[in-house]
């Protein structure tokens, strides 16, 4: 697999766990120069010594941060090709009528907030090619974004609004010819380090793991690393018609009901 | 990707692709062997015709081709027991045989309505019903299972002027994609199934459309209609057969195996507007 990203450069948000650590292995693996943000600073350490990935500790809803990362990304490279734009929370989150301010001002700001200021920013960088403004950016979206969970209406909410968000930015792409895609994801449920963590601290780990695994049609859910695949492919020139994109990953959770 | 350095990572596969010969399918044809899969191709024209004889010789030793009609029942039987008999399994099938239909509705015949419903959604459906059996058993060789993959459009996702009788068979595609997707993972089937949306491509089929639009009076020239479309979308050109190739690659690849029952649009942005 190597070499279909070989020459472009890559950032990915929310990149030393989970999806967003696996999109950085597999960029890297495809040839990519990847540089990726966050905020647990010993695991992005391992990360970087493992793929030879840079790390910047940047909160993605500070925008007066994202300018130095975008000047310090292109004063190395020269150049800004790809943006995974994967940072999210759902920490404070809770049902409409339980939900406190702090909590959706906090969920807002991370998934929706620091998600517009990537791809601004990505764009921003893009701009800066030496060829002119061409590139390919990545929002992660979740299934929730069309089946909304009662009980994270903020997560829910942020997650529909950056699929808006995706057809707006690659509308005006397309109106300014900037030769840059902008695409959504919609995975299912994933087997993050943070899953793990909310089943384990079920008072019966094995039936939450059981719920989890049965939410999608196939009955397990999706491993880190079956997310990267379809995020190196948007990445990738391959992709070269793919933009204002919603694509689902969900092992058939949303393709409708299972049933009797 | 340049083809040079593809990886072949359809390698040890075996693909079938219907409306192999021209546009789209043929493309897939071309990414599933550049992959290293073995790829068998089906499409109208007999088996000794020019344009059979002068592709296979293009496509090579990997690639064989079987002439069928995906509406004919008996056809796909031919077609299904010929890749067991030459390969003895299936991973990767390509429903992507297809015709168009357009008109005001108080126009379309009978005739018409059958025959575009006949190719574009019988022919999946017997083909799916076909390989499934060989599909579900190979599908035990890889992590991502087999891969059925539904050519519908953009149009089976949205509705266009005079466009009824394709926007019904395009939509009826994608729909029974996720009825069979969400059948197959139910019951651990391990076989996926997706489908694509393309926008507006170059093809055999596009220019044919265009040309009959001319013919009617819709415009001067085929050039006109092609520079609306163009206009009209997003990324501002014409998608080609291999940039749709390339998705069919992906979905026929591991690197999806979590993806099924999903829609994969290629429309250049056509329909985010």
């Amino acid at each position: 697999m190597a070499g279909r990203l070989e020459g472009k450069v890559a950032l990915v948000t929310g990149g030393t766990t989970g999806i967003g650590a696996a999109a950085v292995r597999r960029l890297s693996a495809e040839g990519a120069k990847v540089y990726f943000t966050g905020s647990k600073e010993e695991p992005a350490r391992a990360l970087c010594d493992e793929t030879g990935a840079t790390f910047s500790k940047l909160r993605v809803q500070d925008a007066a941060g994202w300018p130095g990362l975008i000047d310090e990304i292109i004063a190395a490279h020269g150049r800004l090709d790809v943006a995974f734009a994967n940072a999210g929370t759902e920490s404070g989150d809770g049902s409409i009528e339980d939900v406190g301010l702090e909590g959706w001002n906090n969920i807002v700001a991370v998934n929706q907030t620091g998600v517009m200021l990537t791809v601004q920013n990505a764009i921003l960088g893009m701009k800066r090619n030496p060829e002119g403004p061409v590139g390919s950016i990545i929002i992660n979206s979740s299934m929730n974004a069309t089946r909304p969970l009662g009980n994270y209406v903020a997560y829910s909410v942020t997650k529909a609004a950056v699929c808006a968000l995706a057809k707006s930015a690659a509308v005006y792409c397309g109106q300014k010819k900037y030769k840059i895609r902008v695409n959504a994801i919609l995975p299912g449920v994933v087997e993050t380090p943070l899953i793990t963590q909310i089943m384990n601290a079920q008072p019966d780990p094995a039936a939450a793991r059981a719920m989890y695994e049965g939410m999608a049609p196939m009955g397990r859910m999706a491993q880190i690393d079956e997310i990267s695949g379809l995020v190196a492919y948007l990445a990738s020139d391959e992709a070269g018609f793919i933009s204002g994109a919603e694509i689902a990953i969900d092992g058939a959770t949303t393709a409708g009901m299972m049933g009797v | 990707m340049s083809m040079e350095h593809s990886a072949q990572r359809l390698k040890g596969r075996v693909a079938f692709v219907s409306g192999g010969l021209r546009g789209i399918g043929l493309a897939c044809a071309e990414r599933f062997l550049a992959e290293g899969a073995e790829v068998v191709l089906s499409d109208l024209d007999a088996e000794d015709s020019a344009t059979a004889t002068e592709v296979m010789a293009k496509l090579g030793q990997a690639a064989s081709y079987v002439s069928a009609n995906v509406a004919k029942e008996e056809d796909w039987v031919r077609a299904v027991a010929l890749v067991k008999e030459r390969h003895g399994k299936c991973h990767i099938l390509v429903n992507n045989a297809g015709i168009d239909l357009t008109g005001p509705v108080e126009d379309l015949t009978m005739e018409g309505w059958r025959r575009i419903m006949s190719v574009n959604v019988d022919g999946v459906f017997l083909g799916t019903k076909h390989f499934v059996p060989m599909m579900a058993e190979s599908g035990k060789d890889f992590r991502g299972g087999s891969s059925i993959i539904n050519v519908s459009s953009i149009m089976g996702l949205v509705g266009m002027n005079e466009v009824s009788a394709y926007n019904a068979s395009k939509g009826a595609v994608r729909l029974f994609t996720k009825g069979i997707a969400i059948e197959f993972a139910h019951k651990k089937t391990p076989i996926r199934a997706n489908s694509l949306h393309p926008g507006f491509v170059e093809t055999p089929l596009l220019k044919a459309g265009f040309q009959r639009w001319v013919d009617q009076g819709f415009a001067e020239k085929s050039d006109d209609l092609v520079a609306g479309v163009v206009g009209s979308t997003p990324i501002g050109r014409l998608a080609q057969p291999s940039e749709l190739a390339s998705a069919a690659f992906f979905l026929a690849s591991d690197d999806s195996s979590y993806m099924t029952g999903a829609e994969l649009v290629i429309d250049g942005g056509w329909t985010a507007q």
